[in-house]
């Protein structure tokens, strides 16, 4: 049966990664870092894959990793979410790392497994999990083409890149140019991937590994987007307590109450469907439509909370020195990441015999 | 850990050869029904987390599953949790709780075998959300309180044997120090019960006038004045209750929509399509935080949510219900019946689209308005300020109505 809720070992999980996001992830040093040449928190990263073994999650040990599932991950993901914590945990220690356990390169997974590399699936962010996706050409074994879109590129080792003849092929990121895009999230900024030439290495077929990749991807951002809502929420009934306007604490005024109320109830929601899409990705049963509903509800709820918090902060919550703008974007490029809420309902249409007219 | 584990597994071993006894010694076969509720009763059997001697055994709630689970494919008979709802969520765990120990041997067993049906004598045509400002009044003679006044909203009352009732016996306190908690015979030649006809055209309600009803106090539940305390407990229950329910994938209000859409082709167009999706995501979500609670529950960590996934239900039946009416286009136009009829149970998927969208209007409102519940959820779980109260130092007597 559906387990959905957390294990003792998993609050454990949690509060380890949340203490040292607390130490070492504080809301104006990513606003800071989000301004500099280097977006990424890479001696984060060292301490989440070095220190906590945390890259490795979801590679067995005899390859590596930790051998933990896709529940551990998923918390994870929620206090990385909580802190729209500028780390590529989701592009290479889930996604990358999915495409590489079903493909026939243990040393890059273990490579990735323990932290050292940092790897990135050279496939646009915003496609479903079978959508379509480009592809670049060979000739006389190496790479030509341009990929956009392609997420955590900039902080990328290696990159595993869908040729045309149906191989997933690694490329070591020096082989190739990488030309950041001004992105939307800033925490999780985009780049085009240039290959001119590249000497890539195939390590296995394209369709099973995006595939896979892809759903786990999806299914488990919705752990993050949780985490990023109830942060949001819990930030903005703690400002709403504070502060006071027509001599009352503003969160006692009944339209803010409800506001707020009907925002729980998502998050609420919210925690059951990714904890059932992270059981699903962990035991394999229901998998398809459990990571589908997690991800055709999760959007709405993240965008909702941040946008809320935006709005209720008030003048404040339009400042540049609020965090509040750091969620609202990675809120709104996560409703569009690995699909959005309308393609999963499209999935869902034909998983669940609810066709189309 | 494991020693908890072996613990569990051998209270569950000692329930299921306690219910092996009960099946042998009352072949369910060959015994009259009544009479193998009541032997279930007095074994313990009924509700394992009561006390012993009132059809328990003082063994974990999660541990009746094991019971049932047994009972069930022996054949045995069951009770009628639905037509015996109120006394079961409401009235049984009040009585527990503040009941003497006279009231908890007269009344629990005729409830739970279902011999006596209850029902709840709370609301009022003045007193709904706002349910602490009720005005019927009980007024002590002796050892008796006599009671006037009229009820609102009373399922089953033209069923019922018993109700819980709440009355004013003090109306120069604030309004929430002056209540008292009883239990009231429903053959009083004082009580009155009129059907309540209602937007579906049923009348599943029912108005209660009380004329003199004389009560004695030996069926006062709790102290005097202590009555809006005890209240809370019934109506702690019933959010409980209604929160924890089980139910499958499509087992609700999307269930009816979604066959509909599967056997109807012609029905279809692309604007229903998008809004039947997003609505199945929402059902199949509520169903999940459903599910979440209920395992909060037995995990021994309840949380807020019940005020929440009724929140949901409310909403998503109303919307769906809506949607189906429209899904069934010139059908919609249509109603499949406007008799007016006094169910003894409510279906709300038992009819048609038409009646399941006029009847889920009430959802929003019985058992606490969805206003009165998102101030809850605002309040206990978030921590916000209360709404400013001006009722709060004055005596019943003084306020407006």
């Amino acid at each position: 049966m559906t387990d959905l809720l957390y294990s003792e070992e998993e609050e454990a999980l949690r509060a380890a990664v949340r203490d040292l996001l607390t130490d070492h992830c504080d809301a104006a040093s990513v606003i800071v870092r989000t301004e500099s040449d280097a977006p990424h928190d890479l001696s984060l990263w060292k301490s989440l894959a070095d220190g906590m073994g945390l890259a490795g999650l979801l590679v067995p040990e005899a390859q590596g990793g930790q051998g933990a599932t896709h529940r551990e991950v998923a918390v994870v993901l929620e206090e990385l979410g909580r802190a729209v914590a500028p780390v590529p945990y989701l592009t290479s220690a889930v996604v990358a790392t999915e495409a590489l356990l079903a493909c026939d390169a243990d040393d890059l997974l273990a490579e990735l497994a323990s932290g050292r590399k940092i790897g990135v699936l050279a496939v646009s962010l915003g496609v479903a999990p079978g959508g379509a996706h480009k592809v670049v050409r060979q000739e006389n074994g190496s790479l030509y083409g341009e990929l956009t879109g392609i997420a955590d590129a900039a902080a990328a080792d290696v990159l595993l890149v869908p040729g045309e003849d149906g191989g997933l092929y690694a490329v070591d990121a020096g082989a190739v140019t990488v030309v950041p895009q001004v992105s939307l999230d800033l925490t999780r900024p985009l780049a085009r991937v240039v290959f001119d030439g590249a000497a890539g290495r195939r390590i296995g077929d394209v369709e099973p590994a995006v595939r896979r990749a892809l759903r786990a991807g999806a299914g488990l951002l919705a752990s993050e987007q949780l985490g990023l809502a109830d942060w949001t929420l819990t930030e903005t009934v703690r400002y709403l307590k504070e502060r006071k306007q027509f001599n009352r604490p503003v969160g006692g005024f009944q339209a803010l109450k409800h506001r707020l109320a009907q925002l729980w109830l998502e998050v609420v929601s919210l925690r059951a469907a990714a904890r059932n899409a992270a059981d699903a990705l962990t035991t394999g049963d229901d998998t398809d439509v459990a990571v589908a509903v997690a991800q055709a509800y999760a959007a709405s709820v993240a965008v909702h909370a941040a946008e809320e918090a935006v709005q209720l902060h008030g003048g404040i919550g339009m400042t540049w020195e609020h965090p509040a703008h750091l969620y609202l974007k990675r809120a709104k490029a996560d409703s569009i990441a690995y699909g959005t809420a309308g393609a999963h309902r499209e999935a869902l249409a034909e998983l669940v015999d609810l066709s189309a007219p | 850990m494991s020693e908890e584990t072996t613990g569990a597994d051998s209270a569950a071993a000692e329930l299921r050869r306690r219910t092996q006894e009960l099946l042998a010694a009352h072949p369910p076969l060959e015994t009259d029904q009544l009479d193998f509720l009541k032997a279930r009763f007095d074994a313990g059997l009924a509700w394992v987390h009561y006390p012993e001697g009132l059809g328990g055994l003082g063994a974990p709630r999660a541990l009746q599953a094991v019971v049932d689970a047994e009972l069930e494919s022996a054949g045995a008979p069951d009770n009628d949790p639905r037509r015996i709802g109120i006394g079961l969520g409401m009235a049984a765990p009040t009585v527990l709780r503040f009941g003497t120990e006279e009231q908890k041997q007269r009344f629990l067993r005729p409830l739970w075998v279902g011999e006596e049906v209850w029902c709840q004598l709370f609301s009022e045509p003045g007193a709904g959300s706002d349910l602490a400002a009720l005005g019927t009044r009980a007024v002590r003679e002796g050892d008796e309180w006599v009671v006037n006044g009229q009820k609102v909203w009373t399922s089953s009352a033209h069923l019922a044997r018993w109700a819980i009732l709440i009355a004013r016996t003090d109306p120069d306190v604030p309004k929430h120090a002056g209540i008292t908690y009883f239990i009231c015979d429903m053959t009083d030649p004082g009580v009155e019960v009129r059907p309540l006809r209602q937007i579906t055209g049923e009348a599943e309600f029912n108005e209660v006038f009380l004329t003199n009803v004389r009560i004695p106090d030996a069926h006062r539940l709790g102290e005097i004045g202590d009555g809006w305390r005890v209240a809370q407990t019934t109506l702690m229950n019933e959010r409980v209750s209604i929160g924890g329910m089980r139910i499958p994938r499509e087992g609700g209000m999307i269930g009816p929509i979604s066959q509909t859409w599967r056997e109807r082709p012609e029905l279809r167009t692309h604007d229903l399509h998008q809004r039947l999706l997003k609505l199945w995501v929402e059902a199949e979500v509520a169903r999940l935080s459903g599910e979440r609670l209920r395992q909060q529950l037995v995990a021994g960590q309840p949380g807020h949510e019940g005020s929440g996934m009724k929140l949901a239900f409310a909403r998503l039946n109303q919307e769906i219900s809506g949607l189906e009416v429209e899904l069934r286009g010139e059908e919609g136009l249509l109603y499949d019946d406007w008799t007016m009829r006094r169910p003894e149970l409510v279906d709300f998927t038992g009819r048609d689209a038409g009646y399941r969208y006029l009847r889920s209007k009430g959802n929003s409102i019985e058992g606490g308005t969805s206003e009165v519940l998102l101030n809850i959820v605002a309040e206990r779980v978030l921590g916000l300020p209360a709404e400013p109260r001006t009722d709060k130092n004055v005596a019943w007597k003084d306020l407006s109505r």
